[in-house]
Order: structure tokens, then sequence, then C-alpha cells
């Protein structure tokens, strides 16, 4: 594992970060100065570069029971509140903004307090979280509402997950800086 | 409680996926457009339209392992919404509403796409 800066390698971790303050490590410790890590929350291979192996199995085998645990909450959840014929997702919908609420809080909490911990952001945001929310159950749910002829409801439901998601992920992510910014302080 | 196993073995399967699909996709390119999750979402979508599509036809536990276990975990809301945020918030504003746009349009497609095919199939 190479740590040295190769600018023209556009997949070096340390030559793609823009952000990168150039006194970084040194003095008092800015939160909101540090790069903020991963674009993708999965795996970023900018950041994440070739340190984690490609298919460590530890990190799979997290990501598996993770999936497998998020994946069983949301079908329960969705047994406990099903949706009527025709009606609004709202199960769904809950399911995915609040899946987005707390991937924003584990990505500031792994990328700026816990950076290395290694087993976290696999088995709670890859795998938990991930499996939790799903993109293709809300695809088929605003798809079903149209072709019901309910396409004011699917238009609701679709604006209302994205705007719901956005704005959660948003709001969690400033909260938990705010929270540890005023913790280090 | 047979249910919730076969959503529990589908979502074995489909989040370890997403992550070695993700991996694959990032591998080949070097945009800062995230490819890797807009292609799992759209492939996820694409099956779970297929299957919708084929209910009548269909074994309901088929759709319990591949549909709401492997599809549910396969694809993600979470990280999508999370990278859109971050490439807003690196001043990639226009990749991020492509993200959110692209993402919807070829989703939905994906799945309009597939319960068609299932039902010229079945039907």
């Amino acid at each position: 594992m190479s740590v040295q800066h190769h600018p023209t390698d556009p997949r070096d971790p340390v030559g793609a970060d823009r952000t990168a303050p150039p006194d970084a490590g040194r003095g008092p410790v800015d939160v909101n100065s540090l790069p903020r890590g991963p674009v993708d929350s999965d795996v970023d291979l900018r950041v994440d570069g070739r340190a984690q192996r490609a298919h460590d199995p530890v990190v799979l085998g997290a990501i598996a029971v993770g999936g497998a645990i998020g994946a069983a909450a949301r079908y329960l959840v969705g047994l406990g509140w099903p949706t009527p014929p025709g009606g609004f997702p709202m199960s769904t919908l809950v399911i995915n903004v609040v899946g987005c609420g707390l991937i924003g809080i584990l990505m500031v909490v792994v990328t700026d307090v816990l950076p290395r911990t290694r087993l976290l952001r696999p088995l709670l945001g890859t795998g938990v979280l991930g499996g939790f929310t799903t993109f293709s159950t809300y695809a088929v749910d605003i798809q079903r509402l149209v072709i019901g002829g309910n396409a004011g409801i699917a238009l609701l439901y679709l604006a209302g997950t994205v705007v719901g998601a956005l704005l959660a992920v948003r709001a969690t992510v400033s909260a938990t800086r705010a929270l540890i910014t005023w913790r280090t302080r | 409680m047979t249910r919730l196993l076969l959503v529990i073995a589908g979502g074995l399967i489909g989040a370890p996926l997403r992550y070695i699909a993700d991996r694959a996709v990032q591998a080949r390119h070097d945009s800062l457009f995230p490819w890797g999750t807009f292609s799992v979402n759209v492939v996820g979508s694409l099956i779970l339209g297929f299957l919708v599509g084929a209910s009548s036809a269909l074994p309901h536990n088929l759709q319990l392992v591949v549909g709401t276990g492997f599809c549910g975990a396969l694809t993600t809301y979470s990280t999508f919404s999370y990278e859109t945020i971050r490439l807003y918030e690196d001043r990639a504003r226009f990749l991020a509403v492509a993200n959110v746009t692209a993402s919807i349009v070829a989703g939905l497609g994906s799945v309009f796409l597939g319960a068609a095919v299932s039902q010229a199939i079945w039907s």
C-alpha cells in the first residue's frame, strides 16, 4: 500500500483529495475543514483505494450479515404496516427516509470520529442500512400506482421520498458534525 | 418464520453483491458520478419489475427471496442519497442533480421494461 503522492494517478486517494487543507494534521483540528471522506458510502475507490482488499472475506461477511438484518427489518416493517392497493406507500417512504437519516450519522462518525474501525461501515452502512433501504421497491411502488391510475399519488410519493431522504441526510450530517465540533472544543 | 428466512437469505446475497458490483464498476471509470450505485439500482429495479410483472405466474416464496430479499438489499436508497448530498457539498451540483434525475428515470424505465418482458412471456 502506497501513501505517497502521485498526482498523475487519478485513483490516488491523496492526489484526488481536493478538499484537504494544506496544513492538515497540524494544529487544532477543525472538523469542518477535514476531508469529508467518500462520496459513495458503500465503497469509494478514490478514498478507500486499495487499502481494503477487493474481496476481503471478513468485510464481505459483515456486509452479508448486515444486509440480512436490514432486509429482515424492512420485511417486518412492511408486514406490520401494509400499504393498501392504490394507497400511498408510507411504510416504504419511512423506511427509506429513516435509513437515509441514519447513514448521515454513521458516515460522519466513521470518517471523523472512528476512522480506524474496519468493519463498522461495511456492517452498518453497506449492510444494515443498504439492506434496509431499497430503490427497487420504491421504483415498483411508483409503477404500480401509475398503472393503477393513481398518477397523482405516484408523483407525490416519488417527490416526497427524494426530498425527505435528501433532507434527512443533510440534517443528520450537519447535526452530527456540529455535535462533534462542540464536543471536541 | 419461513418467509422471514427467505427474505434473510436474499439479503445475505444481495448486499455483498452490491458491494462487489459497485467496486467493479468504479474500477472501470474515474468520473465523480456514482456509476456503481446507479448500476445496482437500475439492475435491481429491472429484476424486481420482471418479478412483479409475473407475480401471478411465479410462487410467492420466489418473490420473497429474489424480490424482497435480494433486490431490496442489492438496491439502496441510503447510499444513493448520501452520494447525492456529498456531490452537492463537493460543489459537483450538476452531478448531484443528474444523479437523482438519472437514477429515477432509469430505475422507473427498468421496472416498466422488466414488467413488460415478463408479461410478454407469461400472457
